[in-house]
């Protein structure tokens, strides 16, 4: 399916018509996309929808069956694409780096071939919580800190786009913090961070917009609030509340919402549209005495992918 | 191309070879088996001791026939099969590195190690054999040395091809030994299947330029006919004429032995 809108130069990642077909499989099928410059973007889908096909398209890995692609302004597998890729960083899904090497020859390594600095070497490892262990070999490192030593070889460079496969596979909670914490670093010096995972709770909080993808192609696209509206899920409210009759405070919230009250040991579970969340509030002021406690739960991230892709 | 690319990786590849003492290793072999040959070659006539570089030079080249392209087979199977099962290879490939460089380097560097262990396992022989060769000797032990590179070489090319070609790492190595079998084992004896059975009839002379098609009888026919001793010591100088024994071109066969599998690893290597 042929794209007629331009590429958007100005983007860093500007995608149109993008196609894949393997014979009779379509991996990838006419994607549009335009990924701004300094934003973390998510791309989310079961297996095969085609983010994996997309990833290696984006990177030039893959050629494409059709379509156009343009990174930091040179058309992805042309002419200038070479040059272009100094700046990218890539960390592929599990991958497994040489044994024989440790952890600084690995980065001096990626770094000679990515026309890098070496000195910057010493001062990613100390970014990614290496510098203790810099000079053993690979072998001897938890998978954790083989993630973190992919994770500092992406970062080689001056990297304006960075390309993440499931980078927190194998990080315990305090490295997923760390690294995160890291993309916002990157994100306020201008880096674009495309990034993937199947750990949706995860990137809920921490992507600026996400792609869904399903049978090769973008279901939705968005802020996951966007998401959250397009989907028309209902909020869940879940009342504490005094003991006694619940009864008149769920024909108010019944009266105001139109939808039923459903009753929860020590209170009230309400899912109504989006749209009556301050009509719930209204309903609820006479009864403040007998509220407790009000938790306001929006639906996740996991919740508005089913409902996107199933 | 750069070549900064394409030394950075066979630099690796060769640092690889030498932390892992596989260069050593080799080395060793070579030189243990060459140092037994060289002494204990001749106990089937019951004579021990070293007797002439001539006959020294004949027991090796079966030696380097069955070992070499072995070795290189072993060496080269996984070059890039084995990145790809990795994961590495999208890695490196999305690198500011062409998959030509990607694949020489890769060459470049296994070939280095190759080359330094036969050069210092055959090397260090002649080191403790110095005394008793003439230079003549030298000479063609030297031949000897730089055809088993050659030898070494073109298997390799050979390899990097099967682990280009090759989708899984197992299917890789399982083509390593067929491709053994079939031109250390199989190929001479189809030759001298069909020369016996036909009573010499079929092919004649044409048959014995068929031998061109496999590089460890191209191998084997630059040693044989370096020395006039070694040729009369060996069964196939009888078949081989004289216009197939040039240096030159059979020097030149094993150059394209060694380029041919590659040209071919770089065309598929998409």
């Amino acid at each position: 399916m042929a794209s007629t809108s331009p590429v958007d130069a100005s983007a860093a990642v500007s995608l149109r018509g993008v196609t894949k077909h393997y014979g009779a499989v379509h991996a990838v099928d006419g994607v549009d996309l335009d990924i701004v410059r300094g934003e973390i973007f998510g791309l989310i889908g079961h297996n095969g929808a085609g983010k994996s096909t997309l990833f290696k398209m984006m990177l030039g890995l893959e050629a494409t069956t059709a379509g156009s692609i343009v990174l930091g302004g040179a058309p992805v597998r042309g002419r200038g694409f070479r040059a272009a890729r100094r700046h990218i960083g890539y960390l592929p899904e599990n991958v497994v780096l040489y044994d024989n090497l440790s952890g600084l020859e690995t980065l001096h390594f990626f770094a000679r071939l990515k026309h890098a600095a070496l000195d910057q070497c010493p001062g990613l490892l100390e970014r990614v919580g290496l510098a203790h262990a810099g000079k053993r070999p690979v072998r001897e490192y938890s998978k954790g800190m083989r993630q973190r030593l992919g994770f500092a070889q992406a970062l080689l460079g001056t990297p304006q786009v960075l390309f993440l496969d499931e980078p927190t596979n194998g990080l315990d909670p305090q490295a997923i913090r760390d690294f995160y914490a890291t993309l916002r670093t990157l994100q306020t010096s201008g880096v674009t961070v495309v990034i993937t995972s199947h750990i949706l709770a995860e990137l809920q909080e921490r992507v600026d917009r996400l792609a869904i993808m399903a049978n090769g192609r973008i279901q939705a696209l968005g802020s996951v609030q966007a998401l959250r509206e397009q989907t028309h899920m209902p909020l869940i409210f879940d009342l504490v509340l005094d003991a006694g009759d619940f009864a008149p405070i769920a024909q108010a919230l019944l009266a105001a919402t139109g939808e039923a009250a459903e009753a929860v040991p020590g209170g009230l579970r309400l899912a109504c549209p989006r749209a009556r969340k301050m009509a719930v509030l209204a309903a609820l002021t006479p009864f403040g005495g007998r509220v407790h406690d009000l938790a306001l739960r929006e639906p996740s991230l996991e919740d508005v992918f089913f409902g996107f892709s199933d | 191309m750069e070549l900064t690319q394409i030394f950075t990786i066979a630099a690796k590849e060769f640092r690889d070879r030498m932390r892992n003492r596989w260069v050593l290793a080799v080395a060793l072999v070579f030189t243990v088996f060459s140092l037994v040959i060289a002494y204990f070659g001749g106990a089937q006539q019951g004579a021990v001791g070293f007797r002439s570089i001539e006959v020294t030079i004949a027991s090796l080249v079966s030696l380097v026939i069955y070992l070499i392209p072995l070795i290189a087979l072993l060496l080269g199977f996984d070059a890039i099969v084995g990145e790809r099962e990795r994961g590495s290879l999208d890695l490196l490939l999305a690198l500011p590195i062409t998959r030509l460089e990607l694949l020489l380097g890769k060459y470049l560097g296994l070939a280095a190690a190759l080359t330094l262990s036969t050069l210092a396992g055959f090397g260090l022989v002649a080191l403790l054999l110095y005394q008793r060769l003439s230079w003549a000797g030298l000479y063609h032990y030297g031949g000897f040395m730089a055809s088993s590179v050659l030898l070494g070489l073109a298997f390799l090319s050979m390899a990097v091809l099967l682990s280009v070609v090759a989708r899984e790492r197992t299917r890789a190595s399982g083509l390593a030994i067929a491709l053994w079998f079939f031109f250390v084992l199989v190929f001479d004896l189809v030759l001298l299947g069909v020369l016996v059975s036909t009573g010499g009839q079929f092919g004649g002379e044409a048959l014995a330029w068929l031998l061109l098609l496999n590089p460890a009888d191209v191998f084997r026919i630059l040693n044989v006919f370096s020395l006039d001793d070694v040729r009369t010591l060996y069964g196939l100088a009888s078949i081989v004429p004289a216009s197939l024994g040039s240096q030159a071109l059979l020097s030149g066969v094993m150059l394209v032995w060694i380029v041919v599998p590659l040209l071919v690893a770089r065309w598929r290597f998409r």
